[in-house]
């Protein structure tokens, strides 16, 4: 019989659980935290920068012409909405399928999404060119008629199915949190923090009852995000599918993108863990060496999974016996942007199949390495989709190239400085680690609670 | 605006009442102790814990949580809406021929009607557990601060049945209370 797993190292008590969580919220951050903060609030101020710049000149300043009209704020949106859904994964259909090492990694997973769709919406309203008539997008009584929004166009699905899963995301988030931050007010000797925490927590009490309906309400919730995360990024790749042009208009898309998405956010998930761990030792004990190695193996099997779909579009593209089809894909990967398509599939597909040997899943400095590539190779993934479907279509005479500028690296690289921003004061306000979930799985694996479980 | 704000925050303010209540540090003596006491015949008694536990559900004998149905009900309202809007405004209020699709192109609007059933169901089902669980309130009493962290309690309220104060105590001290107190909850 396979031993089960601590789930919890270090012999923990109910009271250090709580201690030990509550701490990185009631001490000053040090000089590590404040350097990496800093670093971040740069980055971010550099993207405020970028942004407002393109706001106020106008789209012209990014690398987008004629015939790439989708450039870096569709490829980084769809980027960042996918990081998104590993969160709701392990949140939600991790939770569903019961898993219990999902607990202590779930809250800051799902702080993730929250953080990464408030990312990636920003990139659609800014590539509109006129982000301050975006109220346009929502069907809205008005004066010109009025004229509804048109429900048959994808984008505007994307509208509906973005805004919805932020706000599922971000409810489900804060009301799987509210018994904690009622811990953090419980504890609280400073007044402030009572009185903000007492707000935040709602006047949470804890009473059997309270606990009856909010598992009730956690798991619905868990049951209808699971379905919504799923259409967010099928949804998404309507954005391309349902247009008719060679290297989008392909039905595997939805399965394709979602698969790719998983993969995309765990890489995510496991760089951001990385650090945790390394900034708060303490941690180590709740985000243990068998967490990381499962979220390894995730990343593992979605790769081959989105390496399946390259293949199989590539099968398609020449059974479908249509040669634009087939140019597409030659092109993309012979083409002038055979660079793209390379190092999408050196990160996506090769890379990861390190993973299949257990020394190198367990090893955090090859995790951290292969996690960074994941990131990169889904960037250019999306990349790859969007720009080299577009820059050579049925014309010859239209064939053009995408030229980056100085706002397309900007945007991307600033979008970092934002979501770290939002993420590092996360993990100093709030409970970073589920407090309530964790203390029910406290005795999971350990020696003495064997016989105690009959 | 003061004034609006204190009637909202009186309305928040939860109601005391007088309570009986017993602390215990470990799970399974709290359990065992919450079991014995509804036998006892208390119809009011609570229990509250730091984590949820479902043994403590059937030792006090609380009802499966309603809030399914609100979500079925807000689902099947959002799904309604949904249907409804894309319908009127697309085929309705102001018919557009884009790309000569029907004006009602029911497979289209699939997506914005999912979406729409969501997040009925989300946001209801999360509304019906405030309301449930009578949330939100403004500054609650705490019987026991450690009670969010690494105790268990059980009260009995005065409008309780079989409330008496001195068998209530005398009671939780037999169950193996380490704590027993009055107080306002």
């Amino acid at each position: 019989m396979i031993k089960r797993q601590q789930l919890v190292l270090g012999n923990k008590s109910l009271k250090d659980v709580t201690d030990d969580i509550c701490s990185l919220i009631e001490r000053m951050p040090g000089q590590k935290f404040l350097a990496v903060f800093s670093a971040a609030l740069v980055l971010f101020g550099f993207y405020l920068f970028v942004q407002g710049s393109i706001v106020a000149k106008g789209m012209g300043l990014m690398g987008i012409n004629n015939p790439v009209g989708w450039g870096t704020d569709i490829v980084t949106f769809v980027f960042w909405v996918g990081i998104g859904h590993a969160g709701t994964l392990i949140s939600a259909v991790l939770f569903l399928f019961r898993q219990k090492w999902r607990t202590s990694i779930a809250r800051t997973a799902e702080a993730m999404t929250v953080f990464a769709v408030m990312t990636a919406g920003l990139f659609p309203l800014l590539h509109t060119g006129r982000p301050w008539l975006a109220y346009w997008l929502l069907p809205y009584p008005n004066q010109r008629g009025p004229l509804w929004v048109n429900f048959r166009s994808p984008l505007l699905w994307d509208v509906f199915a973005v805004s919805t899963y932020a706000t599922v995301s971000i409810v489900f988030w804060y009301i799987g949190m509210v018994p904690d931050l009622a811990s953090v007010r419980d504890r609280a000797k400073n007044k402030i923090r009572k009185l903000a925490y007492g707000a935040l927590s709602l006047g949470w009490r804890g009473t059997a009852k309270q606990w009856n309906h909010f598992e009730m309400t956690y798991m619905l919730l868990a049951g209808l995000a699971t379905p919504l995360v799923l259409s967010v990024h099928s949804i998404v790749s309507f954005d391309f599918a349902v247009a008719n042009l060679p290297g989008w208009h392909t039905t595997i898309f939805p399965p394709y993108f979602v698969a790719g998405a998983i993969f995309s956010g765990f890489g995510m998930v496991v760089t951001l863990m990385v650090i945790f761990r390394e900034v708060v030792p303490v941690f180590k004990d709740y985000i243990t060496m068998d967490h990381m190695e499962n979220m390894n193996k995730v990343i593992m099997t979605t790769g081959l999974l989105v390496g399946y779909a390259y293949g199989a579009e590539f099968f398609i593209a020449w059974y479908s016996g249509s040669p634009y089809e087939q140019f597409a894909f030659i092109n993309r990967a012979f083409g002038p942007y055979w660079w793209s398509y390379w190092t999408m599939i050196i990160c996506n597909v090769f890379i990861p199949q390190i993973f299949w040997f257990k020394s190198m899943r367990r090893n955090i400095k090859v995790m951290f390495v292969v996690s960074i590539f994941v990131n990169i190779g889904m960037w250019f993934e999306r990349f790859v989709i969007t720009v080299t479907s577009l820059h050579r279509d049925f014309i010859p005479s239209s064939w053009g190239m995408f030229e980056f500028t100085f706002y397309d690296y900007g945007a991307i690289f600033g979008s970092f400085g934002m979501f770290f921003t939002l993420f590092l004061l996360y993990t100093r306000v709030l409970p970073a680690i589920s407090i309530c979930e964790v203390k029910p799985v406290l005795n999971v694996g350990r020696e003495e609670s064997h016989d105690k479980a009959h | 605006m003061i004034k609006l704000i204190n009637t909202l925050e009186d309305a928040l303010r939860a109601p005391t009442k007088k309570v009986v209540a017993g602390i215990w540090s470990t799970e399974k003596e709290w359990l065992a102790a919450a079991k014995k006491a509804k036998q006892a015949g208390f119809d009011k008694i609570e229990g509250i814990s730091p984590y949820p536990t479902h043994e403590i559900d059937e030792a006090l004998q609380i009802p499966r949580s309603p809030i399914p149905f609100v979500t079925f009900v807000a689902g099947l309202a959002g799904c309604a809406f949904g249907t409804w809007f894309t319908w009127w405004t697309s085929a309705v209020d102001w018919p557009i021929n884009i790309g000569g699709k029907p004006m009602w192109s029911l497979p289209a609007f699939i997506p914005v009607i999912f979406e729409c059933t969501i997040l009925f169901a989300a946001l209801a089902s999360v509304g019906a557990m405030l309301f449930l669980g009578g949330l939100p309130k403004v500054d609650p009493p705490v019987i026991h601060p450690d009670l969010t962290s690494h105790k268990f309690a059980l009260f009995v309220p005065e409008d309780d049945k079989k409330y008496d104060v001195a068998k209530i105590e005398a009671l939780f001290k037999e169950l193996g209370a380490e704590e027993v107190k009055q107080a306002e909850f």
